[in-house]
């Protein structure tokens, strides 16, 4: 009930001094056996604390470090001194990122860059997190089991290539076209079928803003759909058999058994993907981004990690890019952790 | 016995043997065309004509890219990295997720939350890049001038994989631990004949993972490592492709194959490595997803 400190004086009336108090005489003496203890149990058990070492060094030195410069986003850049030494600016970055100021673009593209962060991720969201479950219905289908295996391989293709492979693959398919060479295979066959002009093909898609969102979300189910459908399929194959014969007795057809037989058991599989989707709708693949824009798409394909990557690495501002990248993660932490309580009240399947 | 299928299920076969069948192709075709346009002639790529199967074959591309001292040079880099990046990665991860996985370890919550926060929160990238700078400088002061052993230490821990790994080790019955430790085994003789032994798919999971990540690495390998010959492969296909993709720089390109088959060349053969290996590695990779999509 009381604090600490008021537990440990006692000011007597009488003799008008404060006392030591008893009871707290007898604490200070548990804790410092239990500390004592603690040592003890440490020094007998030490092979199990020596192999947390490694592990807590890296993490410490290589990710909790990091933290600590963050209070750049505070200071006053200076080349020479340390961040801690460096002079208070207050929270002028902030202040220069969300409300920004006359004849300053900073906080329009910061906004941009948000906007930007968060439609990415959405549309990721409902494009891209269906597809894995679509397939894995439907390789569910199919019987003959080479068929299946062949589909299923060649799906998970694309997932064995690196970021920078991929990028550069899709870069080479609809690159622009030029006198001397021509437009990107994809290219090509689009305005062939007439679905985008000539002339925006030979310019290339990438260097169009209109086009870059599609072109990101598209080259991410290529990527990445057949390799998600696997956790999916696991969870349709492990599915007894006499559920279905029960329901096609009750006089099921195949949607009634889609609706009630397939979604019921893949639901909790379902939910955990999506609260790990939802939880990093503020993390996008900056690496991705990164490869594919140019400078005419920053309009929509800027996002906050490329943003403090042009300003901070690229500039000098490191401070400012440091604090728009705070900002975010910031956000995004709250949303994982948001997004897990929500699942585990709901229906007792969480991550953490 | 067969049964007749009901019409309902019929159409939702045939739409699944359509709808699969048109995405696998449209997944194989960019590979069949970026080996093919790696074999065709100057013309038939810089005129648009090679749309499945290579025309005029050549394999200049190739010779040009295999003569490059850079390119072995890379993929030594690559080999290097990955190697020596997932040793130092397993060491640490083993080690830490068998003292986590201890009910018996002390502090075991705060260690776990350690853990979880780098999860949910990073630092972002300016302030990991003044702090690999600031490495960067102890390790030079060191006396290692090699960039790649910054790139080896400092980068590519993923607490997810630590926690793979302890949920593997918490697993494993106490009771042959504890008949272990009569028998007088010491805390490493029970990791190394116990506990790694019976979790030997999920440690080749992790690994896995770890070494995927390695061998993919590219923005902090083109950050952190100044001296150019100790690029390693990402980094060099993706500084060739803005090369070859500059307009300017192409202006004089007079070969008898096309800029674009070098780019498709290298492409291939980043590739092909992972294809050979893809199936022998291929149960642990569907394992990994299964174990990473459900935890406690």
């Amino acid at each position: 009930m009381t604090s600490k400190a008021a537990d440990f004086l006692v000011y007597d009336e009488a003799a008008k001094v404060y006392r030591e108090n008893p009871e707290q005489a007898v604490r200070d003496d548990v804790e410092k056996h239990s500390w004592k203890h603690i040592g003890l149990t440490i020094l007998k058990d030490w092979r199990l604390y020596l192999m947390l070492v490694p592990m807590l060094l890296v993490f410490l030195l290589w990710r909790y470090l990091p933290m600590y410069e963050l209070l750049g986003c505070f200071k006053v850049p200076d080349e020479v001194k340390p961040v801690a030494d460096q002079l208070f600016s207050g929270f002028s970055y902030f202040k220069r990122l969300l409300v920004g100021g006359a004849g300053d673009s900073m906080s329009t593209e910061f906004w941009r860059a948000l906007r930007n962060t968060f439609l990415l991720s959405f549309y990721g969201l409902c494009f891209g997190f269906p597809m894995p479950i679509l397939l894995a219905l439907f390789f569910n289908e199919i019987r003959s089991n080479i068929v299946r295996s062949t589909c299923q391989v060649l799906t998970y293709l694309p997932k064995f290539m690196s970021t920078v492979v991929m990028t550069s693959l899709v870069t080479m398919l609809v690159k622009q076209g030029s006198l001397t060479s021509s437009m990107g295979v994809i290219s090509q066959a689009l305005s062939g079928l007439g679905l985008i002009s000539e002339e925006v093909a030979m310019k290339g898609l990438l260097n169009n803003p209109a086009f870059f969102r599609a072109i990101y979300q598209i080259s991410g189910v290529w990527e990445g759909a057949g390799y998600d459908s696997i956790v999916y399929f696991a969870a349709i194959i492990a599915i007894s058999p006499t559920s279905y014969e029960a329901a096609q007795i009750d006089g099921a057809g195949k949607m009634s058994q889609m609706r009630y037989v397939v979604l019921p058991s893949i639901l909790s599989t379902i939910v955990i993907m999506l609260i790990t989707r939802i939880g990093s709708l503020l993390n996008v693949g900056y690496e991705k981004v990164l490869l594919l824009y140019n400078t005419n798409t920053y309009q929509t394909a800027d996002v906050v990690s490329t943003f403090a990557q042009r300003y901070g690495l690229e500039g000098a501002q490191k401070g400012l890019a440091a604090a728009a990248e705070m900002m975010n993660n910031v956000i995004g932490m709250l949303l994982v952790i948001s997004a897990n309580t929500i699942a585990r009240k709901a229906s007792d399947t969480s991550l953490y | 016995m067969k049964r007749k299928l009901e019409t309902s299920e019929l159409i939702f076969k045939v739409i699944s043997y359509t709808l699969l069948c048109v995405f696998s192709l449209a997944c194989l075709y960019p590979f069949v065309y970026a080996i093919s346009a790696s074999i065709s002639g100057a013309d038939a790529v810089d005129y648009g004509k090679v749309v499945l199967f290579p025309k005029d074959i050549q394999f200049e591309a190739f010779a040009q890219m295999f003569n490059d001292n850079m390119f072995w040079n890379s993929y030594s880099n690559t080999l290097f990295l990955t190697f020596y990046g997932t040793i130092w990665a397993l060491f640490v991860a083993i080690l830490g997720a068998y003292a986590l996985s201890k009910r018996r370890l002390l502090f075991r919550r705060f260690f776990n939350f350690f853990l979880v926060f780098t999860m949910l929160f990073s630092a972002g990238i300016v302030p990991q890049y003044l702090n690999y700078l600031d490495t960067k400088a102890v390790f030079n002061a060191a006396g290692i001038t090699d960039d790649k052993w910054l790139v080896v230490i400092a980068m590519g821990m993923a607490a997810m994989n630590i926690i793979l790994l302890r949920n593997a080790f918490e697993g494993v019955p106490s009771e042959i631990e504890e008949a272990a430790v009569v028998d007088g085994a010491t805390e490493f003789q029970v990791l190394s004949k116990v506990y790694i032994p019976m979790s030997k798919s999920t440690i080749a999971t992790v690994a896995l993972f770890f070494a995927i990540s390695r061998w993919n690495g590219y923005f902090w390998a083109r950050q952190m490592i100044s001296n150019s010959n100790e690029h390693p492969l990402q980094v060099f296909i993706r500084l060739k492709l803005e090369y070859y993709t500059d307009p300017e720089a192409m202006a004089g390109w007079n070969a008898v194959y096309s800029s674009d088959s070098v780019i498709y060349a290298l492409i291939v053969c980043s590739i092909v490595p992972i294809l050979i290996i893809y199936p022998f590695i291929q149960k642990y990779f569907a394992k990994g997803v299964n174990a990473g999509g459900v935890k406690e």
